[in-house]
């Protein structure tokens, strides 16, 4: 890990293949995280609504439950996990890609630190681009949750609008920024560790790719587990 | 001049290469040949650092070059330039933006300049009008050639050619032993290429080197090849069917 964040050779080699990363992360998985996000908005609202019926709960809850489940699990967790499939398995068979083809052999034949050029930028764009695509995606599951539940006759938008403002705790939006840094640092060191030292042929890139996935997926998980306990237990 | 000493490699407990030494002269054409899994690959890993030997030295002129640091190692490589077996081309660059990319990595020149000697290094291997093409739009000779540019770029004094003439025809073959022959006599260059074609043997042998089972078992130039009584060497030319009945056409004419 000291050779991936060691100094670069040249910051404006760096910086642009920094940025590159940021558009295939960030702008490659907007359409993605706005599809996931509005739909588990949706869901978390039509099944609060149903689990209120006939209880003594106002309705205008529902703006509130959605909200704070978007901010402090749904956002930064299945965004992290859904990303963890598109964008881990894609720098794992990048940099495997790499490594079979000598892209990597001829780059240290140049005296490029390898590890940091191909993997530093990754991680850099992973942590600034996962906490904004978190934001994102939390306001879409709210305008999820208020498609879902106004204009079906669920409540009234004033409802809505009143739910997502009673309550509101800006600590937990420090809880979903801790976890999107924390899930974008996994997301992509993880699976550049698998691609970046793949030995073999297909069947080994495509099991670094996997594996990239599932051992994401696995830490994110337990992370997730490990910050709720930290910041909120 | 590259020296090895001694050197071996094992991967595990099976022994690539056996305690080999030997010298890459300077300003030849040095070739490994051998036949597959004869450790020519991690012999020419070996000497360009890709592979960490099990013992003995790489000496590059008078530096002991296996016993420098990561970073020194680093700081040397603009001395080194390499054409792999696939030419190991960047995929999502240009023609241009490849063999620039060191370059840019590495010197503060302006894009003028740096266009400039892309243009003369394409100009030397007779390559020109490719700048813009992607590697995927070119020929696999002419992805040689311009892994052969992006080689020179920064004029090496040591070039390593890891099977040049695989997957070419045998002309087009025939151009890159000339090529890669004639750059390294005109920069006075250790040039070091690991082979199996018989063609380049014949063709560019300056100084060649036979490998067999992680041995060195001949050394000696294209010229020694034909009246060497070596046997491995001799089943090593001679493997082609071919090749067999044409020597016995020529015992039989009493050539």
């Amino acid at each position: 890990m000291r050779t991936v964040f060691s100094r670069p050779e040249r910051w404006s080699m760096y910086w642009r293949e920094t940025v590159r990363q940021m558009h295939d992360i960030g702008v490659g998985s907007v359409v993605i995280v706005g599809l996931i996000s509005i739909f588990m908005g949706a869901v978390s609202a039509i099944q609060f609504a149903y689990q209120l019926d006939g209880q003594l709960v106002p309705l205008y809850y529902i703006g509130y439950i959605v909200r704070d489940l978007a901010i402090i699990e749904l956002a930064p967790t299945i965004t992290a996990l859904v990303l963890a499939g598109k964008v881990g398995s894609n720098i794992a068979a990048e940099l495997g890609g790499m490594r079979q083809k000598e892209h990597i052999d001829a780059m240290e034949i140049m005296g490029v630190n390898t590890a940091s050029y191909l993997i530093m930028p990754k991680i850099i764009a992973g942590i600034v681009m996962i906490p904004l695509l978190v934001t994102v995606s939390a306001f879409v599951a709210t305008l999820g949750g208020y498609l879902a539940t106004v204009p079906t006759g669920y409540l009234t938008d004033m409802d809505y609008l009143r739910g997502l403002r009673a309550f509101f705790v800006p600590y937990n939006v420090v809880v979903m920024y801790v976890k999107s840094f924390v899930f974008g640092y996994i997301l992509t060191s993880v699976p550049s560790f698998q691609g970046y030292y793949v030995v073999g042929g297909s069947i080994e890139l495509g099991r670094a790719s996997t594996n990239a996935v599932v051992y994401s997926n696995i830490l994110i998980l337990l992370f997730d587990y490990l910050i709720a306990v930290l910041l909120t237990g | 001049m590259i020296r090895i000493e001694n050197l071996s490699k094992s991967f595990g407990d099976v022994p690539v290469l056996k305690g080999i030494t030997h010298t890459f002269e300077k300003g030849k054409t040095n070739l490994i040949i051998g036949r597959s899994g004869a450790g020519k690959t991690v012999l020419l890993k070996s000497l360009v650092g890709l592979i960490a030997p099990t013992g003995g030295s790489v000496w590059y002129d008078d530096v002991e070059f296996s016993a420098l640091g990561k970073e020194e190692v680093r700081a040397i490589r603009m001395d080194v330039g390499m054409l792999f077996q696939g030419s190991a081309l960047f995929d999502s660059m240009s023609v241009e933006e490849n063999i620039r990319f060191p370059l840019d990595m590495f010197t503060d020149w302006t894009k003028d300049k740096k266009i400039e000697r892309v243009n003369d290094c394409l100009k030397r291997v007779n390559l020109e009008n490719v700048n813009d093409k992607y590697p995927s739009e070119i020929s696999g000779g002419m992805q040689k050639r311009v892994g052969i540019a992006r080689a020179i770029v920064f004029k090496p004094k040591y070039l390593f050619c890891d099977e040049p003439n695989s997957g070419l025809d045998p002309k087009t073959a025939l151009l890159i032993d000339e090529l890669i022959q004639s750059i390294t006599y005109e920069n006075n260059m250790t040039t070091v290429i690991n082979t199996h074609d018989m063609n380049s043997v014949m063709q560019i042998g300056d100084n060649i080197a036979l490998l067999y089972k992680g041995d060195l078992v001949w050394t000696g130039n294209k010229s020694e090849v034909m009246e060497s009584d070596n046997e491995t060497l001799q089943d090593f030319i001679f493997a082609s069917p071919f090749l067999q009945k044409l020597r016995a056409a020529a015992m039989q004419n009493g050539f």
